[in-house]
């Protein structure tokens, strides 16, 4: 069931220049979120943030009652949420979006995540381990100051890193990465993936789901279209599909590849 | 506590509150978040004869205390939600109005005629007034040819309270709804949104697909309070305002410039539950100021 409401800030940590993570909570049990929802944040006091801001679900934390989102500062909206502290309250429309696929015992799940699209992924690994898969991570940045929450992933998969200046990991994009790539004497862990799950920029998502179909392996996408409502209601956000245009706050954010138009 | 209860050409609302077209889809959607029958009447997306895929992505640009949109009357036309949308709706204990629109005055009757036939729909909102599409929508409004063309074709084939939703991107808008009112309208809307455009100046490109969209949310209430005042001046109908409402205070100055209830749009994507809490706002403010009922304030300011 989604609500509206506000809920207390807990912690408000800067894991690394460019980024804040809030942690929320509720004096009331938070209600069941799946890995790859999100929220729509409101923000108050800044007066050319207008819509709320969606944020992907970073992490849940049950024990604590927790709800973690990992924001990159990229304008006045998320300028503001940087500067919010423990203690503060923040209103918040959740939890909103389709989510993830569910987890099998057993499975072998590739998640690929770039920037700040690695923070869904998190939350999805632990999903995962919990249902008896095993989640591989592949994550990429430009540089090793966007990649973060290792610690925090190695818990749940191997993790493996690229990052466009080398500064960590292999140097290049993911798809450049070794696990993607055949070694030298011919082994990689590549066909083994039953699926790919991806979040991060858009021309990323769409070179891994070029691999993907290549090596038919089944693979999924967070999108991040433009919103407004977050509900469905408003038709802004809508991606063509083989079933015409659809909301990507409703139908999505996670889409197959297979339903999307992308060549 | 103060009677805001209000009928609007034969619709019985519990409140003056409606949530305006585009912005609420078919109030499903909100049903978690809101108690839908304390909103006065919610009126739903807006339906074509024929299915409409809209325009292509990218659809809204936010702005100064507002939006852009230029989605295009996407929906999967009226026999769809004849079929499928209806028997979700029909139960919901608000007015559920239709929003229709169309391209030419037949396209906009045969589609009323077929919402005539669901017993619980009792009034459709004629849109007259799309800046969005190309064909249709906005060309009907903007002249009293145009318009008044329109309400006769739909006034023919419908026979329940016939709302037309006005454009602002006109002249003079009291000449507009005179002639929907002389065409047999028993209400108008007003006002849509005002057509904009908006430069994503690093990419040198519009930030809309289609380039131009509508402007709605605060930015664009002075106008729309401007445009109610006009029109409830020159019509003996009733005049529902709207634009940019976000408070019970907004909506205070519709009613006082002649609103006799008023629809939220934009605002609701900035809170799911505004409606109803605008409209416990009005009741409040009129039992501050000693109003027995909201019909002491409508149209004070001449």
């Amino acid at each position: 069931m989604k609500q509206c409401k506000d809920l207390k800030i807990v912690a408000v940590e800067h894991p690394n220049q460019g980024y804040v993570l809030l942690k929320l909570t509720d004096a009331e049990p938070l209600p069941e979120i799946r890995a790859g929802q999100f929220v729509e944040i409101k923000v108050d006091n800044s007066p050319s943030t207008f819509l709320r801001r969606p944020i992907s679900v970073n992490f849940v934390d049950e024990a604590r009652n927790e709800l973690w989102l990992l924001i990159q500062i990229v304008g006045e909206g998320t300028r503001h949420l940087a500067r919010l502290q423990a203690g503060d309250s923040l209103n918040v429309l959740f939890p909103l979006g389709n989510g993830f696929t569910p987890g099998a015992a057993g499975e072998r799940v590739l998640l690929v995540g770039g920037g700040v699209g690695i923070a869904p992924l998190l939350q999805y690994a632990k999903q995962l381990r919990q249902a008896g898969a095993t989640p591989y991570l592949l994550l990429g940045g430009r540089s090793a100051g966007n990649l973060l929450q290792l610690d925090l992933f190695r818990q749940y998969g191997e993790v493996y890193v690229t990052t466009e200046d080398g500064s960590m990991g292999e140097q290049g994009f993911v798809t450049n990465s070794s696990l993607l790539n055949l070694s030298p004497s011919g082994e990689s862990e590549r066909g083994s993936f039953q699926r790919i799950s991806c979040c991060g920029p858009k021309p990323m998502m769409q070179a891994v789901a070029r691999w993907a179909k290549q090596h038919q392996v089944r693979c999924e996408v967070s999108l991040e279209n433009l919103m407004a409502c977050g509900l469905g209601a408003c038709l802004c956000c809508v991606e063509k599909t083989v079933r015409g245009n659809v909301c990507v706050c409703k139908e999505g954010p996670v889409f197959d590849i297979e339903a999307l138009t992308w060549s | 506590m103060a009677d805001i209860r209000t009928t609007i050409a034969g619709l019985q609302m519990v409140n003056p509150v409606m949530t305006a077209s585009g912005t609420f889809g078919y109030g499903i959607e909100f049903a978690d978040l809101v108690d839908l029958s304390q909103i006065g009447g919610i009126i739903m997306k807006g339906t074509t004869l024929q299915p409409r895929e809209g325009n292509d992505y990218p659809r809204m640009a936010e702005t100064a205390s507002g939006m852009l949109n230029c989605v295009g009357l996407q929906n999967k036309g009226v026999d769809y939600f004849c079929q499928h949308i209806y028997p979700q709706v029909k139960d919901i204990p608000s007015n559920m109005i239709v929003n229709v629109s169309g391209s030419s005055p037949d396209d906009y009757a045969e589609c009323a005629a077929r919402i005539n036939q669901l017993d619980n729909i009792p009034a459709i909102e004629l849109n007259i007034s799309c800046p969005n599409v190309k064909q249709g929508g906005m060309a009907f409004g903007v002249t009293t040819e145009g318009a008044s063309q329109v309400v006769r074709a739909v006034r023919r084939a419908y026979d329940k309270t016939l709302i037309v939703k006005l454009s602002p991107n006109v002249t003079n808008i009291a000449d507009i709804a005179r002639s929907v009112e002389d065409a047999g309208a028993d209400a108008v809307s007003l006002i849509n949104t005002l057509m904009g455009m908006a430069v994503d100046i690093e990419r040198r490109k519009p930030r809309l697909s289609i380039n131009t969209g509508g402007l709605s949310g605060p930015a664009v209430k002075p106008v729309a309070v401007r445009c109610v005042w006009q029109v409830a001046k020159a019509v003996q109908i009733p005049v529902i305002g709207l634009g940019g409402i976000m408070t019970a205070e907004d909506a205070i100055e519709f009613f006082m410039v002649g609103a006799s209830a008023i629809e939220i749009g934009t605002g609701n994507f900035i809170d799911p539950a505004i409606s109803v809490k605008v409209a416990q706002g009005i009741s409040d403010w009129l039992d501050r100021h000693g109003c027995k009922s909201l019909q002491e304030i409508v149209g004070i300011i001449s």
